[in-house]
């Protein structure tokens, strides 16, 4: 079943096509990579999915339900999450703290002003989280005070903690050593694996999408150059010219 | 691993401790206490303001529209009663609070401090040219009558007016303390830190802010209604003008945001070093306390509560 769907997406920065003419859609628990070079529109298209940007013309629909004018909000309230490829976290609260006050937050449609946040049961949610995400060791820890890939896992961990129906990840490995990359992305996946969500994760490593895509897309100028299952997608001619390939490099 | 919290129970004592005393104290000293609590409400509102990131310069706006909305109501509609004074205050700060919320919540840092500090001038301007509210010279509040209950026109500093604001003071305490520990309370901690974060959690930032603004002018209109019935007059420049609210930041400044008590705290170390300055340096009170803000922002930026922070630090770096 469909459950995100994008029709005749446009948007443009000045003279900049940012998003051209994109139709694309997703199904229940796909895992689906995005690709492509610097200003290629893969941010733009999680920005518009998430209401972050407003596309100039088209519609995006979740669940058949248009959501386009909607604010990032309550796109967020119908269960698209997305993480960041800066971490958006709380930097001067605990890695506990985070997870607590973002259980709390993504919970409370109307937020109470006088039962306590810290009850036994939502910290016992929220270690489990920690557990989960493999960051339990950095329990007490400021959050600003953490190294890059604690970083991102903190802040998946922290969009996961709504009722997530579709996770879009914005380049959930960039910052982080080459060792370190599969590691993170073995935890993550494994955690959503068990949430039962679709994902679309923005990635320019290709061994992250070949090793974790179910379905790959490739963007260009704004436009989708190719979408498929990854074998037929990075071995794309147009591909390896614009996004991966010898051709890109030579103009690097 | 959680530290207990000790804030109600130390409340609780410091709440009877200040009863106690009553008797044993000098008239000074209880004028003081119960203007350093008011001014400590309104810091108390700040400190919900500044979790959140914000810092108003023009927390007289409230804190004036508390003192004139009980006075007014003492003056033209004949309320006396303290409670009623006190609804009435509160109402006022609060109204206007939830008018100007809407325009407020969608400014940070400096455009929201001078918003605020513009409309306090307003007010300000308001009052000095009316003269039905005496213009810059105010007017008179009479004595608060307690359910019934009329002292006989006795001392302002009997025990009723000074024990009901240290009970109003710990009420207020205690129910911030509750809040700023609940789900809201920790919005406010998500918007100083990350706004983008707490929208993508699907929670409004600025219904947040609104309804923290909202609080912040109801604390700030309580304290003015019972520096007004302590003083017994009401003026703009005692109220509303913008060396008021600069105080009220000055406090915030020295209290901290650690903890409730620490605006109680603030407001009485200020009014005490106020009192001591005019009395024996009158003529360079401003700089003595111009040089403790310095001192406070270069040696305890995290205000008086961080003392404790400190000791605890250096203990644990000593080991």
């Amino acid at each position: 079943m469909v459950v995100l769907e994008a029709r005749g997406l446009n948007k443009s920065f000045g003279a900049v096509v940012a998003a051209a003419d994109i139709n694309i859609a997703f199904r229940e628990r796909e895992v689906v990579g995005i690709i492509g070079a610097n200003g290629a529109g893969k941010t733009t298209f999680i920005n518009m999915v998430t209401g972050y940007l407003k596309p100039d013309t088209g519609t995006i629909l979740y669940r058949d339900r248009p959501i386009t004018g909607l604010t990032s909000r309550e796109i967020t309230r119908l269960g698209i999450h997305r993480s960041f490829q800066v971490p958006q976290i709380f930097a001067e609260l605990t890695v506990f703290d985070n997870v607590l006050a973002a259980l709390g937050i993504a919970a409370a449609i109307r937020p109470g002003f006088w039962r306590p946040l810290r009850t036994p049961e939502l910290s016992a949610r929220a270690d489990a989280i920690l557990e989960r995400y493999h960051i339990a060791d950095y329990h007490d820890q400021m959050a600003g005070a953490l190294p890059q890939g604690v970083r991102k896992l903190l802040d998946i961990a922290m969009a996961m903690v709504g009722d997530t129906s579709v996770l879009l990840l914005d380049e959930p490995t960039s910052g982080i050593s080459a060792d370190e990359k599969m590691n993170e992305m073995d935890t993550v996946m494994a955690a959503l694996k068990a949430a039962d969500v679709t994902v679309l994760f923005v990635e320019h490593d290709m061994e992250v999408v070949e090793r974790y895509a179910q379905r790959v897309v490739a963007f260009y100028d704004g436009a989708i150059i190719a979408d498929g299952a990854p074998d037929a997608v990075l071995n794309d001619t147009d591909v390896r010219t614009y996004v991966i390939g010898p051709e890109l490099h030579r103009r690097a | 691993m959680t530290r207990a919290d000790y804030t109600v129970p130390g409340l609780t004592g410091a709440l009877l401790a200040l009863l106690a005393v009553h008797p044993f104290l000098p008239g000074w000293a209880l004028n003081t206490i119960g203007l350093s609590l008011a001014v400590g409400l309104v810091v108390l509102g700040m400190l919900v303001l500044k979790r959140a990131g914000l810092v108003s310069f023009g927390q007289g706006l409230y804190f004036g529209l508390g003192g004139y909305g009980a006075a007014m109501a003492g003056v033209f509609l004949g309320v006396t009663d303290f409670f009623l004074l006190c609804l009435f205050g509160v109402l006022a700060a609060g109204l206007v609070a939830f008018v100007l919320g809407f325009l407020l919540s969608r400014y940070r840092g400096i455009f929201f401090a001078m918003l605020s500090l513009a409309f306090s001038m307003i007010l300000y301007g308001l009052l000095v040219n009316s003269a039905a509210l005496g213009s810059t010279d105010g007017f008179g509040v009479a004595p608060p009558t307690y359910l019934g209950y009329d002292t006989g026109g006795g001392s302002r500093l009997g025990f009723l007016l000074y024990g009901l604001t240290c009970l109003l003071s710990f009420g207020c305490a205690v129910a911030v303390h509750r809040y700023l520990a609940s789900t809201m309370g920790y919005i406010g901690e998500g918007i100083r830190e990350n706004e983008v974060r707490v929208e993508y959690l699907g929670t409004s930032v600025r219904r947040a802010i609104h309804v923290k603004y909202v609080m912040a002018a109801a604390l700030a209109g309580l304290g003015g209604v019972l520096t007004v019935l302590f003083i017994g007059h009401v003026t703009p420049d005692d109220t509303v003008y913008w060396t008021r609210s600069g105080e009220f930041v000055f406090v915030t400044i020295l209290s901290g945001t650690g903890n409730v008590a620490a605006p109680f705290l603030g407001a009485i170390l200020f009014e005490l070093i106020r009192t001591y300055a005019l009395q024996y340096a009158p003529n360079f009170w401003q700089m003595l306390l111009g040089s403790t803000l310095l001192l406070v922002i270069l040696f305890l930026p995290g205000g008086l509560w961080s003392v404790g922070r400190l000791i605890r630090g250096r203990r644990h770096g000593g080991a």
